[in-house]
């Protein structure tokens, strides 16, 4: 039988900016998302507050003076290198690991039962506190929609004993009895709409739920959710996915900082976007058959004009060319461009993935790909992007000033991965 | 909570490396075979020094910091220094620590000696500091080496 953990960091996003900076200590602190938008992640204090997730920053404006909560922007680089961090030191706890977020792994632990596995967890635990100074829970239980359970059972101190909750431990009684506390809402893969309609039909608790003819639901819903009740009752549907399976789809879009008038500025958006995916599509050895262009205003200002558009073409030959693509994308963008609107936001999603190695070569058009000069030329560009950074060698068409890009105001310093965000100490 | 770490490592017959443990990387040296005469040197090929492993004993829990001030100067450590810290070492009465203290990141030696806990400067014109209940005191991690860049 199966044991999977899920480990899962609190509040992944403010602890990473409270562990470098000392005044934030007892703090309220909220990361924005891009932009500054909304709170997508709260510290402890500001959970304690009552502000939920979510939550337009400008329409919480008086709470953060009275309280003075202090925002920052979204520091993907740092959370990202302490996210590869925990991941690295949980992959010395097992040797089957799923990462599944930016802060939650779950991890395949029967062979581990000789320790038991509350101890087990524990000393993840301390492990992660130790050397990261991250908090992080742990559930533990015999399917993966368990040990998310589990995990939410630990992290509200529902059961289990510090920030670990072993299911597998528990008898029948005292699962039903856990389970009959808990809103349906709160299991993997049951979202608002489908909980209201459990709840029309008198299923309020995880209880109700796990004990409901999973026939019934099968056919009233699907069989995801019927799935998702016999992993309740303890019967593991859903394996460890190790392997990310390959994209069949590459997206790449942002809101832009401030609105977009002009078409020059949205080419260089564009061209920015296309070449971020086609490094992405060249990292997994595969080419575009079609790429999408999308341009839109702001829809929450609805008495501005509004005006969106998407176009979507067909390669001649698949390509993982960033100037292929990035020609055609800039073609696209052209036909859909209105002058008149202030744009804020445009994307572009690479379509028709396919191995490198299928590719079909066109009847028509002579190949373009006879030499492996291009691909030559694309691997340097990625080589020299890999050591000097991002974007160091670029498109033209990118432009270099970047008006439109993201708003960022209150970004800390990239603590881990910039020698000159490291942070000081002083020596007094 | 008790040291778990250590009392695992006690049982029989289990294994589990650390992510800092030492490596063992192959040698890249395919030579290839040619006629003519075989380099002399094909069967002494090292790997060439690596600074990061110098300096860095355990990756995962390393962390960099750099200096501002001179008041740990007696430990070699000067302005602009950039400190290499170790989060996974516990802090030991003697050692030289990151400590967050009452808002502040600062470098010292841990003081830990007959219920008296200090953070001490080496530089005479600096006092120690003591650390008094109701202070907020986090050793953050060990410092284990440091390294700066010249002007050339």
């Amino acid at each position: 039988m199966p044991v999977f953990a899920l480990v899962d960091c609190n509040n992944f996003y403010a602890s990473c900016e409270k562990l470098f900076n000392p005044q934030l200590k007892d703090k309220p602190v909220v990361v924005l998302s891009n932009n500054d938008g909304c709170v997508v992640a709260r510290s402890a204090e500001v959970k304690a507050l009552g502000i939920p997730m979510g939550v337009p920053w400008f329409k919480i404006q008086q709470d953060a003076r009275r309280y003075g909560i202090v925002a920052f922007s979204s520091n993907y680089a740092l959370y990202a290198d302490m996210s590869n961090r925990v991941v690295e030191i949980l992959s010395s706890f097992s040797c089957n690991i799923e990462v599944y977020s930016i802060d939650e792994c779950f991890l395949e632990l029967s062979g581990f039962a000789r320790w038991g596995f509350p101890t087990y967890g524990q000393v993840i635990r301390q492990r992660i506190a130790d050397w990261l100074g991250l908090a992080v829970c742990v559930g533990i239980a015999p399917t993966k929609t368990l040990a998310k359970l589990a995990n939410h059972c630990a992290k509200k101190e529902l059961a289990g004993h510090n920030g670990v909750c072993d299911v597998t431990a528990m008898t029948p009684d005292q699962l039903s009895s856990l389970f009959e506390q808990i809103a349906v809402g709160e299991v993997w893969g049951v979202g608002r709409k489908i909980t209201a309609r459990l709840e029309a039909m008198g299923i309020h608790t995880v209880r109700q739920l796990r004990d409901a003819n999973a026939e019934t639901l099968r056919n009233r819903f699907s069989v995801v959710l019927e799935r998702t009740v016999r992993e309740l009752r303890g019967l593991s549907c859903l394996d460890l996915e190790e392997v990310v399976p390959d994209r069949q789809q590459i997206m790449s879009s942002r809101s832009f900082g401030t609105l977009v008038h002009d078409l020059a500025d949205l080419e260089e958006a564009v061209a920015s976007y296309v070449s971020r995916a086609a490094e992405k599509l060249r990292a997994q050895d595969a080419l575009a058959g079609a790429i999408q262009v999308y341009i839109r205003t702001n829809i929450f200002k609805p008495e501005a004009p509004q005006y969106q558009q998407a176009m979507t073409v067909p390669l001649p030959e698949a390509s993982s060319d960033t100037r292929v693509l990035a020609n055609w994308a800039l073609r696209a963008l052209r036909r859909i461009y209105r002058a008149g609107y202030g744009y804020h936001k445009a994307g572009i999603t690479l379509l028709e993935i396919v191995p490198r190695t299928n590719q079909q070569f066109s009847l028509f058009v002579p190949s373009q790909r006879e030499s492996s000069r291009d691909d030559r030329l694309m691997a340097t560009l990625d080589a020299i992007n890999g050591r000097y950074g991002r974007g160091a060698l670029r498109l033209a068409a990118e432009g270099v000033a970047k008006t439109w890009q993201m708003r960022r105001g209150n970004l800390s310093p990239r603590y881990t991965t910039d020698w000159d965000g490291v942070a000081t100490v002083a020596a007094v | 909570m008790p040291d778990l770490s250590f009392s695992l490592a006690g049982q029989a017959g289990v294994f589990i490396p650390l992510p800092g443990a030492p490596r063992l990387p192959l040698p890249l040296d395919e030579v290839r075979v040619s006629a003519g005469f075989p380099s002399p040197a094909a069967d002494y090929t090292d790997k060439r020094l690596d600074i990061n492993e110098y300096l860095v004993r355990n990756p995962v829990s390393t962390f960099f910091f750099s200096v501002e001030g001179d008041s740990m100067q007696g430990a070699e450590i000067f302005d602009g220094d950039i400190l290499v810290v170790d989060k996974s070492i516990r802090p030991r009465h003697g050692q030289i620590v990151i400590a967050f203290v009452d808002g502040q990141r600062l470098v010292k030696r841990l003081y830990q000696r007959a219920g008296r806990v200090a953070l001490m400067a080496e530089n005479p014109a600096y006092p120690p500091l003591e650390i008094r209940d109701g202070m907020e005191l986090l050793i953050w991690g060990v410092v284990t080496g440091k390294f700066k860049r010249l002007e050339a």
